[in-house]
């Protein structure tokens, strides 16, 4: 079939493909290294001069180097909450017969349909007068953050895990719990290895969207807990954009995601289900 | 059969911080939604006016208006995402040279912020100072102006979308064909199925529950988008892109009007829950009743 097709043709045909979704993403580049007063000049495809000046800039002001770093926290830590508590509820979900389970599945997902500008309000409220221990509020907290991402991550680890997980044919854990394996035994050893791939792409959508999330954590961190978008959006203001600067953040903060990336792609890798249950 | 207290104890933490983080506000926001309370305005308690908020929601032209712009465009959008995604996942399950290199800049996309995706695009497509409509002129003497051509401005922010998270869609339904069982398919083969016939009685069947979360996961997240748009139209020209998440967030929050921004989010979040749950029944209930039989 399709398999005897020239390897040659996929690799055009994912050059080209590569071009048109690398291109914005160059021109980003192109505008991080540029004056601003040559971004309102006709328009080249190719970069002559290149300047560094944004960068140095931006590299240089610890407080974007501060958001940097929560951003990087909170995303990691509600990723790898997110997969868990969501593996966790999928697994039960999938394997055990419980009552009105179907409409908890779906419950959960219309936590993610809210339009999220007039959620701000009761949000901010929980923040800083409802979930309050003495002085101490969750508002511009990094574990208010995590917490507070999970509404909107967790549905979706749950809707993109379950497939995965109700596709582990079950008569394999039936047949390791006939073996005597303990439930721990039986997600660890039988059904966390089948489901990586699943549980890979998971961590790496909601790191993503726990990443690029703008307006809850503009409007619920003040200082201690403001991430990178909001910093990004500091040079978007109402008297001009600093085009430059904000291209540059915008650059660099695809680094520390690219490093997350291909740390976690690995894993996307066929899983053993091939032939698992061959009688 | 194992107890059903271990099932219940792994899902509780989830229906937990479900419960404090999604419950509590929406009540808030019901609640609101049934007042009149505009605490910069003429009168700024907060006064019960029944379901005077939602009556006016009905005679809003500008609330009407945006609904049906988001409407086609979460329906443009969303369609051509899983057509693609789906092709290129499929695309992605051969072997190739360089597999992995394109599987990353495949995903670049997904790490750009949308307020960094929206400033790119508007930076882009500014008449006379961006590359595309100056290239569009050179090349084919098309001139584009999203300043002024409704038509061309909402084709864009639809494009935009595609660009941004047809990736999302590849990797969800990349996990969920690299999960599926291999024997039917070479039974299949050894049958004498052609493509098209493996595609449509086995493939799709079995993927069936992971498009329709990826589906569900897109048709929300393109119903509620502000960031991107607001970024590369500000829902312009006129209102041709004022999509609802936009109407709320730039035209009737600054005018600080509450129960009325949360009269028109909740009937938002019910528009959308009817049709996510149409959209469920439709396609789970047959295999449902299927299996029962």
């Amino acid at each position: 079939m399709m398999r005897q097709s020239s390897p040659i043709l996929y690799l055009v045909f994912w050059i080209l493909l590569s071009f048109l979704t690398l291109f914005p993403i160059y021109w980003l580049f192109v505008i991080s290294v540029k004056p601003a007063v040559d971004l309102f000049t006709t328009p080249s495809l190719i970069l002559d001069t290149v300047y560094w000046n944004n960068y140095v800039k931006v590299l240089s002001n610890e407080t974007i180097r501060r958001y940097m770093y929560n951003s990087l926290v909170i995303s990691t830590s509600n990723a790898a909450l997110v997969t868990v508590l969501a593996f966790m509820a999928c697994y039960a979900l999938s394997r055990f017969d419980l009552a009105g389970k179907e409409n908890i599945f779906f419950w959960t997902i219309t936590n993610r349909m809210a339009p999220a500008a007039v959620f701000l309000l009761p949000f901010f409220l929980l923040f800083t007068q409802v979930f309050t221990i003495g002085d101490w509020k969750l508002y511009d907290t990094k574990i208010g953050m995590v917490l507070l991402y999970c509404t909107f991550n967790l549905p979706f680890a749950i809707w993109t895990l379950r497939p995965t997980m109700d596709g582990i044919p079950k008569e394999l854990d039936e047949a390791a719990t006939v073996d005597g394996a303990t439930t721990w035994q039986v997600i660890h050893e039988v059904v966390f290895p089948l489901a990586r791939p699943g549980l890979a792409v998971t961590f790496i959508l909601t790191w993503v969207f726990a990443w690029n999330e703008f307006l809850l954590a503009a409007t619920l961190t003040s200082f201690n807990a403001r991430t990178i978008t909001t910093g990004l959006s500091e040079y978007v203001t109402t008297t001009g954009t600093e085009w430059g600067a904000m291209a540059s953040i915008a650059v660099i903060t695809l680094i520390p995601a690219l490093i997350i990336f291909s740390m976690v792609q690995r894993h996307i890798v066929a899983g053993l289900t091939f032939g698992a249950v061959k009688e | 059969m194992r107890s059903n207290t271990v099932g219940w104890l792994m899902l509780a933490p989830t229906i937990a911080i479900l419960a404090v983080f999604g419950i509590a506000p929406f009540i808030y926001v019901l609640y609101v939604a049934f007042h009149h309370w505009n605490p910069f305005g003429a009168d700024p308690l907060m006064t019960y006016n029944g379901a005077n908020n939602f009556r006016r929601l009905v005679f809003d032209r500008e609330f009407l208006l945006s609904i049906a712009v988001t409407i086609k465009f979460a329906f443009f959008a969303v369609v051509s995402e899983i057509i693609l995604g789906y092709l290129l996942a499929q695309l992605f399950m051969r072997e190739f040279p360089g597999r992995g290199l394109f599987r990353t800049v495949h995903t670049l996309p997904l790490i750009v912020a949308p307020i960094v995706v929206g400033s790119v695009w508007r930076l882009m497509t500014t008449p006379s100072i961006g590359i595309i409509p100056y290239l569009l002129k050179t090349w084919f003497g098309y001139d584009l102006n999203i300043g002024r051509d409704a038509g061309a401005a909402f084709l864009l922010t639809v494009i935009m979308d595609i660009w941004h998270w047809t990736p999302l869609v590849t990797l969800t339904l990349l996990a969920a064909l690299l999960s599926l069982p291999k024997e039917p398919f070479e039974q299949a083969q050894i049958d004498g199925a052609n493509r098209w016939q493996i595609f449509w009685h086995i493939t799709l069947p079995m993927i069936r529950p992971a498009i329709l979360a990826t589906v569900f996961i897109r048709l929300m997240d393109a119903l509620r988008t502000v960031d991107e748009v607001w970024m590369l139209t500000s829902g312009g020209p006129g209102a041709a892109t004022r999509y609802v998440g936009l109407h709320i967030w730039k035209i009737v929050f600054p005018k600080t009007d509450y129960g009325y921004g949360a009269a028109i989010s909740v009937i938002v979040l019910y528009l959308t829950l009817v049709m996510c749950w149409l959209l469920y029944v439709a396609l789970v209930a047959p295999r449902q009743k299927k299996e029962a039989e």
